[in-house]
């Protein structure tokens, strides 16, 4: 595609969000109401939150690149750069947030079939459904492939038993995407991806109280939970093959490094310092951490960047993403430190409607995960030895 | 524009890299000149080759005789340079020199550019007065003098001054020291008559200049740009030759970074490779994110300045404060993880140290940079 060919995309793109985005949905994210995750029971905020998603939806827009076929728009990669670059411009939300976008939707597009792609896919990018992941268990965080959650073949089903933990939103998500052991002799070959309704007998969950005091996340228990094999013709209820669930796994976490590093890290344009208001900035030592900060942020911002430029054109290391979800958690959770450090006493708040329900003290802890979850740091330095730097026994 | 190098940027970091790493080899170029004492500090042999190679007027406009390339490229060879710690006047000829040339006149471009380009003449910039890089204040005195200027004062840090046949100075021709006009650049030849160099030898081997100048005579011509209104070509060179210099940052760190990563896979210890030592692995895997993130915000820099982006001063600094954070912490690691052989001369990690330190130092160190990020950020 030419260069004229995007400019005149450009101009469209921004004539479409100019009639298309509500002037609400420019402000920025506020708390959870204002994020939007499908789903059975979801509701909307705001007309205004309806009026976006649905635009989004008619247009594909809620997954830009997925083809036609399955939702989206079918845009190019240099497309779907430039209609990220025009929201960023005018600040617009994400109409649509969920782990169904995220990762289900990847690891469908790379092994699904074309019946689960039809049905899933869809689901996904019309906000029907709502997904969560079973991936840890109590026992297997880091080491993930120990994991015990068995399902028992019985011809055209699985009877599953076991308990996940850190299943995000399980409380509120239709559907699970779930790592099943289905051959307890083969440790990497015995694990399957499966695809099961929440609301299947003996699912239940229970939501875990975090340091933030708030509960993102679950634990899910599957007690003779039966799993059909297919969901009709072409609809297989597991990804890739049986007992190959671990290679869809590993490309997976792969995405929600990724994600994490695009999302959770540093990757804002904004400087810190220039948010931070002047009462935080009365200490020159804490004006010069921040003035470092900022360094490392806008550079990791075009290291992102660089990476996704380099993702669409198929160059750069396949063991980057862990490189990035390294530094982009490390630098959120500074960046945090700072914001608690310029707030002063006014960032311990922890009720009062000033502090919009103790917001920044609760994001300050719920950064403490970024560097734990989808693979700890000390996990990704390793991963970084091993397989980018050629470090033996890593 | 993709944050990766097109096709024909791949053909010429392919050339550069075998270039630098053959001809500009360490044993071949750094040593060499510095065990026999060189007073210039770098071989004009290969500044020489360096113009047969189309890299020293690689900046200049194809109108002017040059390749009419852009930052990109020249960082390109750029971090080659600094990966062989190859010594050579590029960053201060052919990016800083040329740089601000682009703005002079005909006359001062005729006058200058054909030998800059050839490699036959070498030049310099003359910017910082005192230890630490300060451009916003230019004491340094040209007043008026019949159809010409009296320029007073004194240079420090002028890197390859005493090799160089014209070197640009940033004097004040009105105004008070700290102000934004009043800055005029000239393009002084190594014979006016009253003008001094103390020529030093420093920690890595280059060489730099502390130049006097005593009511040398300048007439008009040798003006480059506005009179008073010098401070836009001033900038304009420091951003080239910050993101330059962030470039070459970026080459030394990846140097230090590969060779001590070939070290951890060969030094053996306790019965093992000690590059099986978690404690190494990590602090390996981080150096390394480390340096692909400056290397990613250099070549962004880069683009911005090519692009004549708002953004391209700010990235500027945010390029050359986190390169000097990075590079710094490359040559420390190498240093440690080398154990007592990188304490040795014989090894050429301290070699990139030393290179890194003068290099962090040249137009403007981490501090001064993150500073600047502050204020140009609004805080």
């Amino acid at each position: 595609m030419s260069d004229s060919d995007l400019e005149a995309f450009r101009a469209e793109t921004r004539e479409w969000l100019e009639a298309n985005c509500p002037p609400e949905m420019r402000e920025p994210v506020r708390d959870e109401g204002d994020v939007y995750w499908g789903g059975r029971n979801a509701s909307f905020k705001s007309d205004a939150q309806k009026a976006w998603f649905e635009a989004c939806r008619d247009k594909g827009y809620t997954v830009p690149e997925w083809p036609k076929a399955y939702g989206g728009a079918g845009l190019t990669p240099p497309e779907g750069k430039i209609l990220r670059q025009e929201m960023a411009r005018i600040n617009a939300r994400p109409p649509l947030s969920s782990f169904g976008i995220w990762m289900l939707g990847p690891a469908l597009l790379h092994f699904g079939t074309e019946g689960q792609k039809q049905k899933f896919l869809n689901e996904i990018a019309r906000g029907e459904i709502r997904w969560c992941q079973g991936y840890s268990e109590p026992g297997s965080g880091s080491d993930l492939v120990s994991m015990q959650t068995f399902g028992e073949d019985k011809g055209d089903h699985w009877v599953v038993n076991g308990q996940k933990i850190w299943t995000s939103y399980a409380d509120e998500a239709d559907w699970i995407f779930c790592l099943v052991r289905t051959d307890k002799e083969n440790k990497y070959q015995g694990i399957t991806f499966m695809l099961f309704d929440m609301e299947n007998e003996g699912v239940s969950t229970k939501p875990i109280k975090l340091i933030s005091g708030n509960s993102p996340f679950c634990e899910t228990f599957m007690d003779d939970v039966t799993v059909p094999k297919s969901y009709g013709e072409d609809i297989p209820g597991y990804v890739g093959e049986i007992n190959r669930g671990w290679d869809v796994a590993k490309y997976l976490l792969g995405h929600e490094r990724e994600m994490i590093s695009a999302t959770g890290g540093g990757d804002r344009a904004s400087s810190l310092g220039a948010v931070t208001s002047r009462a935080g900035l009365l200490d020159p030592v804490l004006r010069a951490e921040m003035a470092m900060f900022d360094v490392d942020a806008l550079s990791f911002t075009a290291m992102s960047e660089k990476f996704m430029d380099e993702l669409k054109a198929r160059k750069g290391h396949p063991a980057q993403p862990n490189m990035l979800k390294y530094a982009g958690t490390e630098l959120n959770k500074r960046r945090h430190e700072l914001l608690m450090a310029a707030g002063g006493s006014a960032a311990l708040e922890w009720e009062s409607e000033e502090s919009n329900g103790g917001k920044t003290a609760r994001s300050w802890l719920r950064t403490k995960a970024n560097s734990i979850e989808g693979g700890t740091s000390e996990v990704m330095l390793n991963v970084i030895s091993k397989r980018i730097l050629d470090l033996p026994g890593a | 524009m993709p944050l990766y190098y097109d096709d024909d940027q791949t053909m010429l970091a392919e050339t550069a890299n075998q270039f630098m790493a053959e001809e500009g080899s360490i044993k071949n170029q750094l040593r060499h000149w510095r065990d026999r004492n060189c007073k210039d500090g770098f071989g004009h042999a290969l500044w020489k080759q360096f113009g047969e190679m189309g890299f020293t007027g690689m900046l200049v406009g194809e109108d002017d005789g040059g390749l009419g390339m852009g930052q990109v490229e020249a960082n390109i060879v750029l971090e080659e340079i600094g990966r062989n710690l190859t010594p050579s006047p590029f960053l201060s000829s052919s990016v800083l020199a040329a740089t601000a040339l682009k703005h002079g006149s005909n006359d001062v471009k005729g006058r200058w550019l054909p030998d800059l380009i050839s490699g036959d003449k070498v030049y310099a910039v003359a910017i910082d007065e005192g230890p630490k890089h300060r451009p916003e204040t230019i004491a340094c005195n040209a007043e008026k003098s019949g159809n010409g200027f009296r320029l007073s004062g004194k240079k420090d840090f002028v890197v390859y001054g005493a090799s160089s046949e014209m070197i640009v100075v940033a004097a004040r021709t009105s105004g008070s020291d700290s102000d934004d006009d009043g800055v005029t650049l000239f393009a002084v030849p190594q014979d006016a008559a009253g003008m001094s160099h103390d020529s030093v030898r420093l920690v890595d081997s280059s060489m730099a200049s502390h130049i006097t100048f005593d009511g040398v005579e300048l007439d008009g011509d040798s003006v480059i740009g506005e009179v008073d209104g010098g401070r836009e070509v001033l900038n304009a060179m420091l951003m080239a030759g910050r993101v330059g210099s962030a470039a070459e940052g970026v080459g030394v760190a990846r140097g230090a970074m590969d060779m001590t990563v070939d070290y951890l896979r060969q030094r053996k210890q306790f019965g093992k490779v000690i590059g099986e030592f978690q404690a190494l692995q990590h602090r390996a895997a981080h150096l390394y994110s480390e340096v692909e993130i400056a290397r990613a915000v250099t070549i962004k820099a880069a683009q911005l300045v090519d692009g004549a982006s708002e953004k391209a001063d700010l990235m500027a600094s945010v390029a050359k404060a986190k390169v000097a954070k990075v590079a710094g912490l490359a040559v420390r690691e190498g240093v440690q993880m080398h154990g007592g052989i990188g304490m040795t001369d014989e090894y050429d990690i301290g070699l990139y140290m030393k290179r890194d330190r003068a290099l962090q130092e040249f137009l403007g160190d981490q501090y001064y940079h993150a500073g600047r990020v502050a204020e140009l950020s609004g805080y």
